[in-house]
């Protein structure tokens, strides 16, 4: 066990803080204001000093570093301890699977303007009746001539309504087994035939869309890797989603907020903190929250040092969904009665974060392979037990 | 950094769990608990020669002077084989409290008969964290009265660490007192009764004016009980595992059922950050002083939690042999809930957890 970072990364640490201490009033904010920078040239900042696209060969607008996931974990964490924005990678599914898997025409065209943050992407992967079971998608591509003829529908695609293109999983091979039929296109959102229709979810907000395609023509050559592969394509993006790094000690810090807020509200003048119920509540998450940490850290040295973390690993994206909800229903339970404002009512707090969140959170533990999914993951690929039998052999 | 164990660690834990497969057998806790005895002798003198006893003792006293993370892994192996032999009290507490608070003379005296499992130290210190049927314990004079209850390693023990009400530790010989086995769920390790009607003690100095030495005495004892409770949960998700993969009903093996293969999950994505959690706890408690009492705290209480989870629905993927004796599944089930209890009930370790970071 070394917990302590050798002097190279605490020297790469201080030249992180070094930055933003200089650069982070600049960044851009929602609010906007006369001393910001507009995000373009923000990221393009970032890009230059390696804080953004930082592994991105410099060829095709990154910066071209080694990667070392310390380093990118480190400025992860000072970005998020400043509370600055960070930058992106354009985009990390659709990028790094046009690097690892697209033509070098593909590469040029489309890696450089996502990482400078010109070109914007949603992913058109799920259906209506193609969820977990994703690789039964049936929107279909037809070749005419030098175009591929899109019909069909998407669903959950998010930022749909203010992306520039789309990646998309079609199936072209319609009598090839479910695998091995499909094909995964990548094209503009404004091209004639897309139809995009806000999903609102029960947060009365619209994050997700639906997507329906009516004949919509794309080149021929707007395909990532061989026809028929797209599955495997697919999942080379989302080994990358899964290995995207956002702030690593988001959920400790969330929850202390929770303490912040337990010691703040009152309850007959008493409060929250000082009631041994709420209290105990509070002390069973942090040590499922810290135990969470810690399985996090064990991870990060298996990949550090090229090495597969196996059951630890597996675990992250159940345990993280859950714990994210259940921190979110303790802090309305604290707020009792006032937990039940939204929409901007007065005595409001922390502007209804905690509410939006409980509901949110909840949509996390189901997307992005459902908590149940999950549990079928870990049982087989971790524990070794074996697979449900088919439904076909079943019948057999 | 690095958040994992180094090459000497896992070899540690390689010859520890390495022995104990073989020398701990399910035949050797059996005869030890079916037969009322308070210890495996063999197992015992073959730890001896490893230095389990002596691992947190300097070397200058004869141990083998390694840290709290060593000392947990030891915990976890011999809580993975349910192993008759005393530990917590007697290897761990015990030493800490005399390195602690002890005297030269007294640290002379004791820790290198501790480290050569020449003799073994029970451990009271009950009164001193939930007080049950005992009116506590006083000092005067250089002697003890009262009644120390759950004495940990209490039974066959040649001496004992007494934790008086005033926070003072006190060493007494087993010949200064009365004692008596209290019989728990769990025969693998000993609990006792100890009446002291002035029983001459020799006080350890440096525990008089401080309770400091009797606090950390206790947050070591919850660090590995934590870690014992690990070792045996994961044993019994392993059973449970392995069993999930043989046993057919209905013409398919029982873990081709979701029902089934969502509880070994479970009990999988419950457990394994119970590993780091135990990692960072035993690290922290020698190189991050100022999270040791919190972590220590947390890990008894979130072991406790996950280690009945655990217990419980391992069994159930046994099905009907689970709770059988035949098994002998309900060895590690008990266990785990001696561990659960001992040094404070997860409620209680919570609330010190809380004080630990001064929100209370």
């Amino acid at each position: 066990m070394d917990l302590e970072y050798s002097p190279e990364y605490q020297a790469f640490r201080d030249e992180v803080r070094q930055f933003l201490g200089e650069h982070g009033s600049k960044a851009p904010r929602p609010q906007g204001g006369d001393d910001r920078m507009q995000p373009r040239d923000w990221q393009q900042l970032l890009i230059e000093h390696g804080y953004a696209a930082r592994t991105i060969p410099r060829e095709y607008g990154g910066y071209g570093a080694e990667p070392d996931i310390l380093k990118t974990r480190i400025i992860a964490e000072e970005f998020a301890r400043a509370r600055v924005p960070p930058g992106h990678s354009g985009d990390n599914r659709l990028v790094p699977t046009v690097l690892e898997l697209g033509t070098e025409e593909q590469k040029r065209k489309y890696v450089g303007p996502s990482v400078r943050g010109e070109v914007s992407w949603c992913q058109g992967y799920s259906e209506p009746g193609s969820g977990s079971d994703l690789a039964s998608l049936s929107t279909k591509a037809e070749l005419d001539g030098d175009e591929w003829v899109i019909n069909g529908q998407k669903i959950w695609t998010s930022g749909a309504k203010t992306a520039d293109m789309m990646f998309c999983l079609v199936r072209t091979e319609p009598d090839a087994p479910k695998h091995n039929g499909i094909s995964y296109l990548v094209f503009s959102m404004d091209t004639p035939g897309i139809d995009v229709r806000p999903l609102v979810t029960m947060t009365g907000e619209a994050f997700f869309n639906e997507v329906f395609f009516t004949d919509v023509r794309v080149p021929k050559d707007q395909i990532v890797g061989k026809r028929g592969e797209g599955w495997f394509v697919a999942n080379t993006t989302l080994r990358y989603e899964r290995g995207g790094l956002g702030d690593p000690n988001e959920a400790e810090n969330r929850f202390l907020r929770i303490v912040d807020m337990m010691q703040r509200e009152t309850v007959g003048g008493v409060s929250l903190m000082e009631n041994p119920i709420y209290r105990d509540r509070l002390l069973k998450l942090q040590a499922r929250i810290l135990a969470m940490k810690f399985n996090g850290m064990r991870v990060l040295s298996h990949n550090i040092k090229g090495e597969e973390a196996g059951l630890p690993r597996w675990i992250v994206k159940l345990n993280g969904c859950e714990l994210n909800h259940q921190m979110a229903g303790m802090a309305v339970d604290v707020m009792g009665e006032l937990g039940l404002l939204y929409d901007g009512s007065p005595y409001l707090r922390d502007h209804g974060f905690w509410q939006a969140r409980y509901m949110l959170d909840l949509g996390l533990i189901i997307g992005g392979g459902t908590a149940q999914i999950q549990k079928n993951m870990i049982g087989e690929r971790a524990l070794g037990l074996p697979k449900e039998p088919k439904y076909d052999q079943a019948a057999a | 950094m690095d958040f994992a164990l180094s090459e000497e660690q896992r070899m540690l834990q390689d010859s520890i769990s390495g022995y104990l497969e073989g020398g701990s057998s399910l035949e050797c806790v059996r005869q030890v608990a079916e037969g009322g005895g308070v210890r495996a002798d063999d197992v015992w003198q073959e730890l001896a020669g490893l230095g389990v006893h002596g691992v947190l003792i300097d070397e200058d006293y004869g141990g083998v002077g390694l840290g709290h993370l060593e000392a947990a892994l030891i915990a976890e192996a011999l809580g993975a084989t349910t192993t008759p032999v005393p530990y917590v009290a007697s290897s761990i507490m015990a030493p800490t409290a005399i390195a602690a608070a002890g005297s030269s003379e007294q640290k002379e005296s004791w820790l290198p008969r501790i480290a050569a499992g020449e003799i073994v130290v029970g451990v009271g210190v009950t009164e001193q964290i939930g007080r049950r049927e005992s009116d506590g314990i006083t000092s005067a004079g250089g002697n003890l009265t009262g009644k120390a209850m759950f004495v940990l390693d209490g039974a066959e023990a040649d001496a004992y660490l007494i934790a008086s009400d005033d926070g003072a530790m006190h060493m007494v010989d087993s010949g200064e007192v009365e004692r008596q086995r209290l019989k728990t769920i769990d025969r693998t390790r000993t609990v006792a009764e100890v009446t002291l009607n002035g029983a001459k003690a020799d006080t350890l100095s440096g525990s008089t004016t401080s309770r400091e030495a009797l606090l950390a005495t206790i947050d070591v004892g919850r660090l590995i009980l934590a870690a014992d409770t690990l070792g045996a949960a994961q044993t019994m998700l392993d059973k449970a595992i392995d069993y999930a993969k043989e046993r057919r009903q209905f013409n398919r093996v029982i873990g081709s059922f979701q029902a089934v293969k969502h509880m070994c999950a479970e009990m999988a994505a419950e457990l394994e950050p119970c590993r780091s959690m135990i990692w960072y706890a035993a690290h922290a408690y020698g190189a991050i002083p100022e999270e040791g009492r919190a972590m220590a705290c947390h890990a008894k209480a979130h072991l406790a939690e996950v280690g009945q989870f655990v217990a419980r629905k391992s069994t159930e993927v046994h099905g009907g042999m689970g709770i059988t004796d035949l098994l002998g599944l309900h060895y590690w089930f008990k266990r785990i809930g001696f561990n659960r209890q001992l040094l404070g009930a997860p409620e209680l370790v919570r609330e010190e957890a809380a004080k630990a970071q001064g929100w209370i």
